[in-house]
């Protein structure tokens, strides 16, 4: 669709170039060449020499001896963690994410609710990061205002302070699952609503006039409609909550989820250089994460075509 | 509202239920970080007493060299904002407009260059990024503000879409005839015409940078630089209390950054509807 766009628009920079000499021509391409260096320079190169750097030994020879990690048990358990991690929290976001998107259906887009609300999720879903971990530290760490009051109504040995006998539930891969749902329902909300804010009023008048009730609309219409858009905003969720560090890194010291093991990588040699091992570990980031994004752009295309 | 309800409105009282109690879970760990700040000791018998002992702290001259570290941090994030900004706005936004302008067909090129950074974890980017910055480091040495050229990477998606959103808007081509064949030169049509009418997006898209890089925690670790976001962890070990409260300004002020957006972004649509 885009594309049509573009073909139709080139006629007119046709026209408004015809007197430019092709020596003015090159001129103008060199005002693309800042923005293209930059971008070679720290996009570009930066992620050839994350998904390359495995590939080689610490003596820059070639090597597929780094692939080994793939095996190890403990780099598989957190690449598991990382995936139940992020599937649950998607899917419990997008579930809480598309009700309140329900909730919102109706009220005055430009009304202080709806900016309130957008603005809230875009704060807890893109810069909470490290803040988020310290809210919960404050609401379910050892010392936290929930933890507290369990501890103050008798239960000494709660939920939150004492979880599978390994301490605070909040230091953990599972208590990771409670932080991470306050980035998922806002980022939900952000991607959802346009889609929900485009079922049109007149289809449900539609409906009503040919015999339907509100549970055939939503099962025969409005949900067929925003199937492709909430599966979407599901990949969207599960990318997002998979590729997440900072929050995780304020709260868990070791590793456990891939970021995580990276940092580990990173970090234990003493060195400061290309670390091979985390170079595989982000190449496998870097696969899963190019499948998601291929399934989310195909179902994104679909879910467009009933957002004009 | 009529009883009559044929799309997907929900009635009054549902709407209400989900707003609330998500609304009221939302807020909690809000409220508990205010509470956290304004402990003061020990619970005693059960019994916590409260005060602005914390806040109060802060301006003490005896904490000075403890929050040393944090005002720093706050001073490199502010220097990186501000360069992370003039990369969006000298590097960024001419590319998008000449793009517009001269070379549609590169459009998608430029959004699909734009998106990438979303679609590659932080985490990911920053194994690369160290080879890269031990070159950085050689010509413009070690300090914070070098960080602004990988940040300025990670904001491309954030910078990218609201200015992209205005040039969809305004036909830039047809504005820049028209006021060529008026006899405008090119630096007045760029001047006086199109980067008016972009003026929405590019604040909206400056907020938006200056929001990302005061939360970017992720590559300034692995730097090594010492930025707002590091400097909170560290001081989280040594006194989680400020931490805490600067966390909680933090949080409030990027609210109000982006209220003010969206408030921008809402008078445009009333103005054009009358």
């Amino acid at each position: 669709m885009m594309m049509t766009v573009a073909e139709s628009l080139a006629p007119a920079t046709a026209t408004s170039g015809a007197g430019v000499t092709p020596r003015r021509r090159t001129v103008v391409w060199l005002g693309l060449v800042p923005f293209a260096v930059y971008v070679v320079l720290f996009l570009a190169i930066p992620a050839v020499l994350a998904a390359g750097s495995g590939f080689f030994d610490e003596s820059g020879a070639f090597t597929l001896a780094n692939l080994a990690a793939f095996a190890n048990p403990q780099i598989l358990a957190a690449f598991w963690a990382s995936i139940w991690v992020a599937a649950l929290t998607a899917i419990v976001g997008a579930v809480l994410g598309a009700a309140v998107c329900f909730a919102l259906m109706g009220t005055r887009p430009e009304g202080f609710l709806r900016s309130a609300v957008d603005s809230a999720s875009s704060v807890l879903a893109q810069f909470g990061g490290v803040m988020l971990a310290f809210a919960f530290i404050a609401t379910i760490g050892t010392q936290g205002l929930l933890t507290r009051w369990l501890v103050s109504m008798g239960f000494t040995q709660n939920l939150f302070s004492h979880f599978n006998n390994g301490g605070p539930l909040l230091y953990q891969v599972p208590g990771l699952v409670i932080p991470y749902l306050y980035f998922q329902v806002p980022l939900m909300i952000l991607t959802f609503l346009p889609a929900m804010q485009g079922l049109k009023t007149t289809w449900g008048e539609a409906n009503a006039i040919l015999g339907g009730t509100r549970f055939t609309y939503w099962t025969r219409i409005a949900m067929p409609i925003l199937a492709p858009a909430f599966f979407g905003s599901l990949i969207l969720l599960f990318a997002n909550s998979f590729s997440s560090y900072a929050t995780a890194a304020a709260l868990i010291d070791q590793g456990g989820i891939i970021p995580l093991t990276i940092r580990q990588q990173l970090t234990s040699e003493t060195v400061v250089g290309v670390s091979n091992v985390a170079g595989v570990l982000a190449l496998g980031m870097v696969v899963i994460m190019v499948v998601l994004m291929t399934a989310y752009s195909a179902l994104q295309r679909r879910a467009s075509r009933w957002q004009r | 509202m009529s009883a009559l309800r044929f799309g997907a409105e929900p009635g009054r009282v549902t709407r209400w239920v989900i707003l609330g109690s998500v609304g009221i879970v939302f807020m909690v760990p809000i409220v508990a970080m205010l509470e956290f700040t304004l402990r003061v000791g020990q619970p005693a018998k059960g019994v916590q007493t409260y005060g602005f002992a914390h806040y109060l702290a802060l301006f003490s001259p005896l904490n000075e060299s403890t929050y040393d570290v944090l005002f720093q941090g706050i001073v490199n994030s502010l220097t990186i904002c501000v360069i992370t900004v003039a990369i969006v706005l000298v590097l960024l936004l001419p590319t998008m407009i000449l793009v517009e302008l001269k070379f549609p067909h590169l459009r998608r090129v430029l959004e699909f260059v734009c998106i990438i950074p979303i679609t590659i974890p932080s985490i990911v980017l920053v194994v690369g990024f160290v080879p890269v910055y031990s070159i950085v480091a050689r010509i413009f040495g070690s300090s914070p503000w070098t960080l602004a050229f990988a940040v300025g990477v990670i904001v491309l998606p954030y910078a990218y879409r609201p200015i992209a959103a205005n040039l969809a808007s305004v036909d830039v081509v047809i504005l820049s005839e028209a006021s060529r064949s008026l006899g405008a030169g090119w630096l007045s049509v760029l001047g006086r015409v199109i980067l008016p009418n972009l003026r929405r997006g590019i604040f909206a898209s400056c907020f938006i940078t200056i929001a990302v890089v005061l939360g970017e925690y992720t590559i300034a670790s692995f730097l090594s630089r010492n930025t707002f976001q590091t400097a909170l962890v560290l001081l989280q070990h040594t006194d989680p209390y400020v931490a805490v409260i600067f966390a909680v300004v933090a949080l409030v002020f990027a609210f109000f950054l982006l209220l003010l957006i969206g408030r921008l972004g809402s008078t445009r649509r009333d103005r054009t509807s009358s």
